[in-house]
């Protein structure tokens, strides 16, 4: 087990590396740099900085070097400072745009894998158990449709469907009568009321893969030599189903929280967008559009790391559900 | 459907093979090109979706043909009109009851205190329609030169919108069609591009082995941790704002198939591995055949059509990508046409709530999704005719 995580954690750290050069490269593509970025934007607006302070902010974001220094500096500002560099969209640190932003993200981003999860698991069992039922085919075929679906588009449905029956789009987190107030159950309501659209849209297509994973592996356990021998000596269907094949079914819900994290991420955007959350999203998308490049390659990287941690996490879960895994790389 | 179900019902499989035509004889003699050809022809759905591909390709091709106006028509005295309901006969006209295509124009009403105006089929204002009409030219095929559209206003000038017009007054159906031409072909060439890199690394990968394999394996698992939406975002914003349209069209093709050239690649390399020590493998290296031939001529073929299966699926994914890129606004962007572009008029939702047909191209995009993954899942489960 030590040598697996050795392994695994080695593993991280060259593509927490390799991550962070092609955001590099992502950030500094755009012609120009940070600081004649920002000389344009004050001309905009009729300053001019000093030669002296432009040059003290070059020496500050180490623009003057070749590439690999100017990578270096970037790197090495991260690595010790926690220094992400400057938005100038939002005039403040990078640190903070993000700070400030994260926790709403993950929690929404937490409640949709949970909620997802308890809505897929059952549904994915019920149709594996059920195959070729009405309602294994319902289920298929919603599941097929949802995949399909680009998830803005979910939302552009949703908001047609909610502006026509209700007369308005419910957006932000909260109502302006709760935002201010202290947590209790009218908050609490207040909030649900308005989380279900974001959660049915960045949920949607996790939950399709989701069922369509389970589905598939309880479909092949449940023909497996085993589940028959077992059912021929008398083992009642219920109990046969929750002690061995639902516990290989299992498996997809800890080895995808490695890529459900980055498609929460792309629903956070097109719904925070639409909505006006206060979540990454929205940001991200506004520096892309801006050529914002430290705060845009930022958040890029928090979400890279995030999702490779995720990863790691996963393995290791899974290492410690599934023998077969962790002692498969033992040999 | 997947592999699984199909072989869950062997009882249905042969029951059709076994008719007349399809004999045993003629079954032990067929190629198998003609044997997996049999096998899809089974799958009902991919079979439709599979024509329904057919039917889009043409659109590909014929789009100048087949719009009724040009991409840039554009008529500001109907902005955001619904769309029209094709009739075959006339029954209010003025004399009486009459035969011929037609549709309905329309009346505008404004509402005199938001301005709006809206738009309400006129049945007393009748727009004659007719097959290969004169119109707006064109170039067929970037060559030859033309006036007939497919469908048409017998005059020009007169309003026929059956999918309705967007918030600038173009028309809804032009538009489609020459957004299916660019979308479709972001996810076709796009994955060619991918599938270009994926097989001749994953053939080098997977035939050489060894120390060759281990690097590549770890550059492709080195790819497949950065995690692709980031990065395809990224990069798409990276791209200077004021680039031409067509160039745009290319690199974001080239950024959606580098992101996703990792799984063919595996694909490939799998297979490979896997015939490698076939006995039609190490006859042709007997026979002198250079290793650059017994990969491509002789190692590919063999699982050809499981590599156009796996094409099949990986489409659907660069056209999502692409329609939300240009969606979001940082993909394609006007005057260029997709899918996603399009769908952008549909965001506002003060907008949307009143012209719900802005959302038809959506309708598309889930279709041709659809269609893609259904014709991929029927290759797939008929890529190995012995198998049964």
């Amino acid at each position: 087990m030590v040598r697996f995580l050795g392994r695994r954690a080695v593993y991280m750290a060259a593509t927490l590396l390799a991550i962070s050069l092609v955001v590099f490269v992502i950030v500094s593509l755009p012609p120009g740099d940070f600081v004649t970025a920002l000389e344009a934007r004050y001309a905009v607006q009729g300053q001019r900085l000093t030669l002296a302070e432009v040059a003290d902010l070059r020496v500050r974001y180490g623009l003057d070097g070749n590439i690999l220094q100017q990578y270096w500096h970037w790197f090495t500002q991260i690595v010790l400072h926690g220094d992400l560099g400057m938005s100038f969209e939002h005039q403040k640190p990078v640190r903070e745009v993000i700070g400030s932003r994260l926790g709403a993200t993950l929690g929404i981003s937490v409640i949709t894998l949970l909620v997802s999860w308890g809505i897929a698991f059952p549904i994915g069992v019920y149709s594996a158990v059920r195959q070729r039922s009405v309602g294994d085919y319902a289920v298929t075929t919603v599941g097929f449709l949802g995949l399909a679906t680009p998830n803005f588009l979910i939302a552009l449905i949703f908001i047609y469907f909610s502006v026509s029956w209700f007369g308005s789009v419910p957006s932000g987190l909260c109502s302006p009568e709760w935002c201010d107030a202290s947590w209790n159950l009218g908050k609490l309501l207040d909030l649900f009321g308005h989380l279900w659209i974001p959660m049915i849209v960045i949920g949607t297509a996790g939950v399709a893969g989701l069922v369509r994973i389970i589905r598939n592996n309880l479909l092949d356990e449940l023909h497996r030599p085993y589940v028959t021998a077992a059912r021929a000596r008398g083992v009642p269907e219920r109990q046969l189903l929750r002690r061995y094949p639902l516990r290989v079914a299992l498996n997809p819900f800890v080895s995808t929280i490695g890529w459900v994290l980055p498609l929460l991420l792309v629903g956070d955007i097109v719904v925070g967008q639409i909505l006006g959350l206060p979540t990454l999203g929205p940001i991200l998308l506004g520096a892309l559009k801006s050529q914002d490049m430290y705060l845009a390659g930022s958040i890029i990287m928090v979400l890279s790391v995030v999702t490779v941690i995720g990863t790691l996490i996963s393995d290791m879960l899974l290492g410690w559900l599934d023998p077969r895994i962790r002692l498969g790389h033992q040999r | 459907m997947t592999l699984k179900e199909k072989q869950d019902r062997p009882d249905e499989a042969p029951a059709e093979t076994g008719r007349a035509e399809t004999g045993d004889g003629e079954r032990a003699t067929a190629s198998q090109r003609q044997l997996v050809w049999w096998a899809f022809k089974k799958h009902r759905l991919a079979l439709v979706s599979a024509w329904l591909l057919g039917a889009m390709l043409i659109v590909i091709v014929l789009c100048e043909f087949i719009a009724p106006f040009d991409d840039r028509h554009r008529d500001s005295e109907y902005t955001t009109a619904p769309p029209q309901v094709l009739k075959l006969w006339d029954t209010d006209g003025p004399e009486g009851f009459q035969w011929g295509l037609h549709v309905d124009g329309y009346t505008s009403t404004q509402d005199p205190r938001s301005l709006r105006i809206t738009y309400e089929p006129d049945p007393a204002d009748r727009v004659d329609i007719g097959f290969f009409v004169k119109g707006e030219e064109y170039k067929l095929f970037g060559l030859i030169p033309w006036d007939r559209h497919l469908l048409g206003p017998e005059d020009p000038d007169d309003p026929m919108y059956l999918l309705g017009t967007t918030t600038d007054g173009q028309d809804l159906l032009s538009q489609l069609v020459y957004a299916t031409r660019v979308s479709m072909s972001v996810g076709i060439i796009g994955v060619l591009l991918a599938f270009l890199l994926g097989i001749v690394l994953g053939a080098v990968s997977g035939y050489f082995g060894g120390w060759v394999d281990n690097v590549i394996q770890r550059v492709i698992e080195l790819f497949m941790a950065v995690p692709a939406i980031p990065l395809w975002l990224g990069l798409a914003a990276a791209l200077p704002p004021d680039m031409g349209s067509v160039t745009r069209y290319f690199i974001i093709t080239t950024i959606l198939a580098l992101v996703a050239w990792t799984g063919l690649a595996r694909e490939v390399r799998g297979r490979f591995l896997a015939l490698r020590s076939e006995e039609f493998v190490t006859s042709a290296l007997l026979d002198g055949s250079s290793r650059g031939r017994v990969m491509f001529r002789h190692m590919l073929p063999s699982f050809s059509s499981h590599i156009i299966a796996a094409l099949s699926l990986s489409i659907p994914t660069m056209i999502l990508a692409e329609t939300s890129l240009s969606w979001l606004g940082l993909g394609l962007r006007p005057p260029a046409i997709s899918w996603g572009v399009q769908l952008q008029d549909a965001s506002k939702w003060s907008v949307l709530s009143g012209a719900p047909w802005l959302l038809i191209p959506g309708l598309v995009v889930v279709i041709a999704v659809l269609a893609f993954n259904f014709v991929g899942d029927g290759l797939r489960d008929a890529a190995d005719p012995y198998k049964h």
